[in-house]
């Protein structure tokens, strides 16, 4: 690991001041930036924490029925905060299917927002990319490429966002909010993350300094508990990155959809934000063949980045499964194997 | 530079003297503490075997800083058994084949201590296994894992109706 400068500022400002440095990264758990730095990916020259900033740190229950996420709460004490899992359940059914327990223990809000793609050619340096090193030619596009993007890819990177957290919370029209050299602002997590383009090595439209503070989820996202599931086909049962996810959240008055919300993880270089399904969905009764329609919808742009038709394939089936499971009803407790397309009792067998 | 951290340990207050940052709480622990029965396994938070807890909560120290953790409360491997007397868990792995060449069973006594007291697993196998994924163990010793679990969980299930009683 390449030596760096260590500060830990007192304040938000001093920390944005320090890490709008060139060189600089912030540092809170670091349990994907300890993992690049290991690898020689990111060679920081100075880590600014701010792990231990005040006030960073807390769920706040708004009074007008939103809630504000500090960066720092923990992906573990996001999840088991009871009135947030009973309000928000696939974001909680989400946060539970990934990663290891140790690692949501330790992994925060922000830093989850803000990690890293998974994609073999970038944590192998010795392997193109040009989103680690611009400008050099990206290896997967005829490499090994079976669980790379189906949308918004480009010839210069088929990498994915490997978040499960931000499925949902894109579903759910999460703002995040931003302090930075001109002060607070905030922004739709839909357009936090970017795709590729000619600019792969920018995964967001951060500027340096920037400092993720809080996530909000306004107060409409609390109307879809009752139907809300995170669904994530992975290649094994557990602590393992999405193939193909899907966020699906409903309000179903009268046996018709009032409305409908759907995202998919694991497709494209951000959390994918699938609008034209759910206006496929609105209006509708809740069932098979419009759920259909709706995956079909949601896949209209995909296209093979590689050895990954599949995927599309996958996210048709994903999509209609979790819309039939969150129309079915959000489960009193969560499943014992979350987001698992596996049916999970007391005893089952699993390898 | 030198970063000066004070860590309790094992129930011991440490002050240490960091001369280089890039330590992990890992690396801490083995090299310069000398308590090396927390494992280095695979060193990027992807086998467990370096499991403790810091402030109760399990966690991988081999992808924390330990610059950026003053104040912490540590413990490891070391510090559950009361002198000779096991902890619970600990009998309970030796009782129910737990292990086979050893190497994963700090980290995944110490993650099993951690998931005992997040209290999500109760005596449900399937939600152990799930909570236990963290932990690998090339010796394939899962079955014993999952049933060390679960007799530790009902023998303290069974002290506390004892002390209801």
């Amino acid at each position: 690991m390449k030596m760096f400068d260590y500060v830990k500022p007192a304040t938000l400002a001093e920390a944005v001041a320090a890490a709008a440095q060139p060189g600089a990264a912030y540092l809170a758990a670091g349990t994907n930036l300890l993992d690049l730095m290991k690898g020689g990916i990111s060679r920081p020259d100075c880590l600014v924490d701010v792990s231990h900033l005040p006030g960073l740190d807390r769920i706040e229950h708004l009074p007008d029925g939103s809630v504000r996420i500090g960066a720092l709460v923990s992906n573990a004490g996001l999840a088991h905060d009871t009135e947030f899992a009973n309000s928000y359940p696939a974001v909680a059914e989400a946060l539970l299917s990934g990663a290891s327990a140790q690692l949501r223990n330790a992994a925060t809000v922000g830093g989850n927002l803000l990690q890293r793609t998974r994609c073999a050619y970038f944590y192998d340096s010795a392997s193109r990319c040009n989103k680690r090193d611009p400008g050099s030619g990206c290896d997967a596009r005829l490499g090994e490429n079976r669980l790379h993007a189906v949308i918004g890819w480009s010839e210069n990177c088929i990498a994915t966002h490997p978040s499960d957290f931000c499925v949902p919370l894109v579903a759910l029209d999460a703002v995040v909010e931003i302090e930075g050299r001109g002060g607070r602002r905030e922004l739709p997590l839909e357009e936090l993350h970017r795709l590729p383009e000619g600019t792969p090595e920018r995964d967001t439209v951060l500027e340096p300094g920037d400092l993720i503070v809080a996530v909000r989820l306004p107060p409409a996202a609390r109307g879809f508990a009752a139907h809300a599931r995170y669904l994530k086909i992975r290649e094994r049962t557990s602590y393992a990155f999405a193939v193909v996810s899907a966020a699906a959240a409903l309000q179903v008055e009268n046996g018709k959809i009032t409305d409908a919300r759907l995202a998919l993880g694991g497709v494209a270089a951000k959390p994918w934000r699938a609008r034209a399904a759910e206006q496929v969905l609105k209006g509708a009764a809740p069932e098979a063949g419009r759920f259909r329609e709706a995956a079909e919808a949601a896949v209209v742009d995909a296209k093979p980045s590689g050895d990954n038709a599949f995927k599309i394939e996958l996210a048709r089936r994903v999509i209609a499964r979790a819309l039939t499971l969150a129309a079915a009803g959000t489960p009193a407790r969560m499943p014992a194997l979350p987001a698992s397309p596996f049916a999970s009792s007391s005893g089952a067998l699993h390898a | 530079m030198i970063h000066s951290i004070s860590l309790t340990v094992n129930g011991m207050r440490r002050e240490i003297e960091l001369n280089d940052p890039r330590v992990t709480l890992l690396d801490l622990l083995r090299e310069r503490l000398h308590l090396t029965g927390t494992k280095k396994g695979c060193d990027r938070g992807q086998c467990g075997a370096c499991t403790i807890l810091v402030d109760g909560k399990r966690i991988n120290s081999c992808l924390a800083l330990a610059v950026s953790h003053d104040g912490a409360e540590i413990v490891t491997i070391e510090g559950i058994a009361r002198g000779e007397e096991l902890h619970p868990l600990q009998a309970a792995f030796v009782a129910c084949d737990g292990f086979q060449c050893g190497f994963c069973t700090p980290g995944q006594i110490m993650s099993a201590i951690g998931l005992m007291s997040e209290g999500q697993a109760g005596d449900d196998p399937e939600r152990i296994r799930e909570g236990m994924s963290g932990n690998l163990c090339r010796c394939g010793a899962y079955a014993g894992i999952v049933e060390a679990v679960l007799e530790a969980q009902a023998s303290q299930t069974e002290v506390k109706q004892g002390r209801s009683a």
